[in-house]
This record gives C-alpha cells, sequence and structure tokens, in this order.
C-alpha cells in the first residue's frame, strides 16, 4: 500500500522558485525528454497505454488510447500535419489544480507537451490557457521562453532531428471553451461552440487535422510516467484508474488544499487530511469531481474515489473538485447559484441546453425567493430529461446533475420550501394594465 | 481622425500572428490587443482585427460579443471581478459583491469614475475563478486576491481609488487594465519581473506539506528509467 499523499505533480511545489528551470533541471527536469527521445514514438504510446493513465480533464479516456487514435504514415490522414492542444480553461466550478500546477511546475507541463508531440508526431502545440488565469500565463510563457533557450524546443530539439514550437493562447472568459471541441474552435479563432462528433478531433481537430486534445494534469504526468515506467505508476490507485491525482477540497473544512494522494482516496480520508468540517459543522452534501458531477452526501463518505467507484455509486469522478458543504447551506439556493452559472455559460448553440438553462434558473431564482409550487420539483426534472443527452456537448447534462442529485437526495427540503410560501399568488409587479 | 492603432501595435499584430499556422488563430490575441490599447473593444478595434485578419467586421464582432474578457463600454483603471459562484457566494463572495457594488454604485460591467482615470473601477460578478481552496476570491485586473472578506474587499477598493496598488496575495504587481490586455495578448514587455511575485498559497502546498511533515512519499522510482515497452511486429 502507498501512502495515503504521493506527491508526484506536485513533489516539486515546496521548492525556491520552483517555477524556474534551474530548480527544475536540479529536480531531475527534462531528463524524462532525453530518455523519450531515445524511443520509437510508438513505444512512448505503448508505455502510457500500459501505465492505464487516464484523461484528468474530466472524462477520465485512457490517454495512451486516445494518442493511438492519430493516423500516422507517409500518404492519407497520417500526411496531415498533427498538433497537440493542452486544455488550460480550467473553470468546471471548484476546480483549481490546473492553475496551481501551472504556477509552481510549468515545466513538468512542457516537458509532458515535447514528448507528447514526440509520441504523436506533432511539430505545433498550443496550450489555451483560460484568460482569467494571468499569473499561469506569465509562468507558462517564461516556461517556453526557457525551454527554447535550452535547446528543449524549436529545432532539431537536442539533436533529435525533431522539431517542435509552443505557442501560450490566451483564452477570453467562456466556459464552454473547457469542452474540447469548442475549444479547438476559439482557438480558430471563432465563437467557442462545440461541433458533433463524429468527426473526432483525432481524424478532424485542429485546422481539420488530426489532433490529441489533453488536459494539463494528464500531460504534467507523462515526464514521470517515462522516468519510472507503467509499474511504477501502478503501484498507486486501482487496476482501471491508476496513478495519482490532484484532489482540490474546496468549502467548509478547517484546511482546504490541493491534496495529491493515489485515485481512490475517500472523503472520509481527505476530510481527516483536511482537518475536519469547519468548526465541526457536519457535513451535508458535496461534489466529487466539481459541480456538474451528480450530489453525494454524508452516505458517500467511503465511497472510493476513482473513475469507476465514483460511477458506481450514482456520480462522476470529474475533475476530482471536491467542494464540500455544511448543514448551514441551502440545497436550492446551491442549485440555483450552479444553474446560473450554466445559463451564463451555455453557448447558446443548442436549443435544450440554451432554453433549457434559462427556464431552470428562473423556476430555482422564483423558489428561493419565495414564489415556488411543489409542481416546480417536477417541471424541472422534466426539463432535466429534455436535455439530458440531447445537446451536442457535456454543458448541458453537467447542467442537469446538481439538480437531478438534489432532488434525488433533497426532495423534501425543495418541497418544505415551497410549503413555506404564501397561499395566494403574489402579484407580479406591474401587472396592472 | 488619427488611427489609435499605431506602428507599435501593427508590429505587435503581426508578430502575433505569425506564431500560428493559420492567421484567424490570431483573432482572441489581437481582441486582448486593441482592449489594451483603448481599454475596451471599440467598432474601430473591432476594424482593425478584421483588417489584420482578412476577415469582415461582422465575423469578428459575432467573437468579440461571444467572450466575457471583451468589453464593449470604456473601462476602468481596473476591473475588479468578484466569484460570484457557489463555493465562493456561500462563504462570502455574494456579500462582498453586494457591498463593493453598494459602495461603488454601479451593477455589473459597470464603471465608477471615468472610464482610464487614476482610481475608475469596472465592477463585475464572475464565474468561478479556479482558486476554491482560497475562497472566496477576487482578481484585480486578473491577479488574485485570496481569501477576501467583506471589510479586505472594501479596503483594497478603497486604496485602489485613491491611486494605489496593493500587492495581490499570488501573482505579479499590480498594475492596470490595459497593461495585463498586452500581456493576454501575447506580449510580455517585462516578463523577467512580472513572472516573478508569491504564486503559491499556504492552501496550494497543503497536502505537500503534510506528506513531507508525515514523512509520506510517492513509491520510489527505479534507478534508471526502464527500458521502453516493445512494440508487437507489424504486418
Amino acid at each position: 500500500m502507498p501512502d495515503q499523499l504521493t506527491p508526484v505533480l506536485t513533489r516539486r511545489w515546496q521548492s525556491p522558485r520552483s517555477w524556474s528551470i534551474g530548480t527544475y533541471e536540479e529536480l531531475e527536469g527534462y531528463q524524462a525528454l532525453r530518455h523519450a527521445l531515445t524511443a520509437q514514438p510508438d513505444q512512448l504510446i505503448q508505455l502510457v497505454k500500459d501505465s492505464g493513465l487516464r484523461g484528468r480533464g474530466g472524462a477520465g479516456f485512457p490517454t495512451g488510447m486516445k494518442w493511438g487514435f492519430i493516423p500516422q504514415g507517409a500518404t492519407g490522414p497520417g500526411a496531415k500535419p498533427k498538433y497537440l492542444v493542452i486544455n488550460a480553461d480550467e473553470g468546471e466550478p471548484g476546480t483549481c489544480k490546473d492553475i496551481p500546477t501551472m504556477m509552481a511546475d510549468p515545466h513538468s507541463l512542457i516537458e509532458g507537451c515535447i514528448i507528447t508531440s514526440f509520441a504523436i508526431r506533432a511539430n505545433f502545440c498550443a496550450i489555451y490557457i483560460r484568460g482569467e488565469a494571468l499569473h499561469p500565463i506569465r509562468r507558462v510563457r517564461n516556461a517556453v521562453n526557457e525551454a527554447y533557450a535550452k535547446g528543449y524546443l524549436g529545432t532539431d530539439i537536442l539533436g533529435s532531428g525533431f522539431d517542435l514550437d509552443i505557442v501560450v493562447h490566451a483564452g477570453a472568459g467562456a466556459y464552454i471553451c473547457g469542452e474540447e471541441t469548442a475549444l479547438l474552435d476559439s482557438l480558430e479563432g471563432r465563437r467557442g461552440q462545440p461541433r458533433l462528433k463524429p468527426p473526432f478531433p483525432a481524424t478532424s481537430g485542429l485546422y481539420a487535422s488530426p489532433t490529441v486534445v489533453n488536459n494539463v494534469e494528464t500531460i504534467a504526468s507523462v515526464p514521470a510516467i517515462v522516468l519510472g515506467g507503467s509499474d511504477w505508476f501502478r503501484e498507486m490507485g486501482s487496476e482501471k484508474s491508476p496513478g495519482p491525482k490532484i484532489y482540490s477540497v474546496s468549502g467548509h473544512v478547517e484546511k482546504p488544499g490541493q491534496y495529491e494522494a493515489p485515485l481512490g482516496i475517500t472523503l472520509r480520508q481527505l476530510l481527516e487530511l483536511a482537518g475536519g468540517m469547519k468548526g465541526g459543522v457536519p457535513l451535508k452534501f458535496w461534489t466529487p469531481g466539481g459541480s456538474s458531477t451528480p450530489l453525494f452526501t454524508a452516505e458517500h463518505l467511503d465511497v472510493p474515489l476513482d473513475f469507476e467507484g465514483a460511477a458506481a455509486a450514482g456520480s462522476m469522478l470529474g475533475t476530482t473538485a471536491v467542494q464540500v458543504f455544511n448543514e448551514t447551506v441551502s440545497v436550492p439556493w446551491a442549485v440555483m447559484k450552479w444553474t446560473e452559472f450554466y445559463k451564463h455559460e451555455s453557448c447558446g448553440k443548442c436549443t435544450p441546453c440554451r432554453e433549457g438553462t434559462y427556464w431552470l434558473a428562473q423556476i430555482l431564482e422564483r423558489m428561493v425567493h419565495g414564489e415556488g409550487t411543489p409542481e416546480d420539483v417536477e417541471t424541472m426534472l422534466d426539463i432535466c430529461d429534455n436535455i439530458l443527452g440531447r445537446a451536442f456537448c457535456a454543458l448541458g447534462d453537467g447542467a442537469t446533475s446538481p439538480i437531478t442529485s438534489a432532488i434525488k437526495y433533497f426532495r423534501q427540503e425543495f418541497l418544505d420550501l415551497c410549503a413555506a410560501q404564501p397561499a395566494a399568488p403574489v402579484e407580479p409587479a406591474g401587472a396592472m394594465a | 481622425m488619427t488611427d489609435v492603432f499605431d506602428d507599435l501595435t501593427r508590429q505587435r499584430s503581426k508578430e502575433i500572428i505569425a506564431q500560428y499556422p493559420q492567421s484567424r488563430s490570431a483573432l482572441l490575441p489581437l481582441l486582448h490587443l486593441v482592449q489594451s490599447v483603448e481599454g475596451f473593444v471599440s467598432q474601430g478595434g473591432i476594424r482593425f482585427c478584421a483588417d489584420e485578419l482578412e476577415l469582415t467586421t461582422a465575423e469578428v464582432s459575432a467573437v468579440a460579443t461571444f467572450y466575457t474578457m471583451y468589453k464593449r463600454t470604456p473601462c476602468g483603471e481596473h476591473i475588479v471581478s468578484v466569484c460570484t459562484n457557489t463555493l465562493c457566494a456561500v462563504l462570502g463572495g455574494d456579500d462582498i459583491y453586494k457591498r463593493l457594488s453598494d459602495k461603488l454604485g454601479v451593477g455589473h460591467e459597470e464603471t465608477a469614475g471615468e472610464p482610464g482615470t487614476t482610481g475608475s473601477i469596472t465592477l463585475e460578478h464572475a464565474e468561478c475563478l479556479a482558486a476554491c481552496d482560497l475562497a472566496p476570491v477576487l482578481q484585480v485586473n486578473y491577479e488574485f486576491y485570496d481569501n477576501q472578506s467583506v471589510e479586505s474587499a472594501e479596503t483594497l477598493v478603497d486604496a485602489l481609488q485613491r491611486g494605489e496598488k496593493p500587492h495581490p496575495t499570488r501573482g505579479a504587481p499590480l498594475t492596470d487594465f490595459k497593461t495585463v490586455e498586452l500581456e493576454l495578448a501575447g506580449i510580455f514587455p517585462d516578463l523577467e519581473h512580472s513572472v516573478e511575485g508569491p504564486s503559491t498559497a499556504p492552501e496550494t502546498m497543503r497536502g505537500a506539506a503534510l506528506a513531507s511533515d508525515r514523512g509520506w512519499l510517492a513509491p520510489a522510482m527505479p534507478d534508471s528509467a526502464p527500458a521502453f515497452p516493445e512494440l508487437p511486429e507489424k504486418k
């Protein structure tokens, strides 16, 4: 059994100027790249497949398999330029792991980008960072500059004959751009709206060319896998969810923060590490991986937080953004706030999501402001049913998660809120002719 | 009418475009660039981007109006963004936003003071700013001010209005909205200095520090990196 916390991605964070190339190189930095450049690219893809690394951006797709989908060869689809795009548009409510990673250890991301680009045979990589993350943008851009100066980027990297350019691209404030195809449209200079899949980015991504889109934490894990090997990586976590993962614990706990543990840690264990519930006020509900993952309650303290464990208990691992709320928080109010977020961030492309989030927000606002009816609960479930699975991307699905899970576990709280309303309908303002 | 977009801006625009395999990818950075010049995206700014990228102004407008960070009216010296998403809100973000709104006498995306003048502030409520372990948070010109309270936020805004620039909790020394928009365009006149500054809060390092205290480590890696896997024979 590994220790309760296993700093791999976070192991350099406490070092002075951990973000500079000097510190990074002193702490094994760019050794994985030197080793990787001695491999055949397909061996790197196989290594990452063997490691079992799964995407850390929320969906958990096997990373090596994604890389393996990129067509290769001198003719046909494999002859097109290939691209690596890093999704650093961190914005899922509760999620706050990639921003500290890019601030504290940007070179682990850059080294991962170079190894990944070599593996998939890409010569251009874009790191798409949300615009509000200004300091991470500086740190990553500085790391790119340092890497060019040392010959880790540019032409003929370390004499290997491999060329790579990386551009650091700032977004402009749109949660939807965290969805990979919306991100690609945005990176092409368009409104960030998702594309219909298939075709998938692996064949038709950036500029309609084969593209891998991976999350920051996924790619920052790659150098350690190259240095340690797949067996080492699999010493942490479970068979289907191997490796370490940064759990971002926030809300009503004594010591919120970033805790890197093997996949499969439970909330009970995380709460112990985080000093327990703030002021001892009991837990009411929590998200395992951001607001788009269905809520859990105190019943779920021992659910293993890996991809299978969270799914088996009716939620999703998501981004391991563990937001903890105590019993002073009104569930309908919390759900209203999240729904207002989805309404604002719905890109408007698909009718069920655009209209559905709009109506859901209105119903919840009415309910919280004292004018709800018991029928509203059923209406909301009906609207959710009409959004789930009926939009191009997962934003709409995510918008339904807090509502349906909240009604599942806290229906009575919604009904009590409605029962407390005045019996007579409130005269709408300005209703007089 | 003199063109507000001078030769330096045109030169920067060319540098930005040259980074990308296809020029249109430079549109988001160019919109940040025009915002760094004018403090918002004007019709002239739209036209500038369209000319540089050989797009129509309609195509550029469609993009500019989609993204929250492109402001269509002139902004203050500073933009103050208060997270009011659920987690920050429950820990005080809603109260902070309300107090600042009352104090400044403005609502969402409105400016207190003459836009662009010293101490002028554009206020907005923001969606999750990805600093939930440091909630409630706000940003001034996208620099982080963590673990805020109504009182600390009010003190901060008072200082901004007096023309002071309190250092963020995490980030570079505070400048102004136009200056950071240039960085968002990908132009860093002073990266050597702006890259410095505090970036790891105690919360950021809690797990790593706790592991050190307790002597917890990831499993040891082999002494030298293992050989790469054999590949199956290609048929």
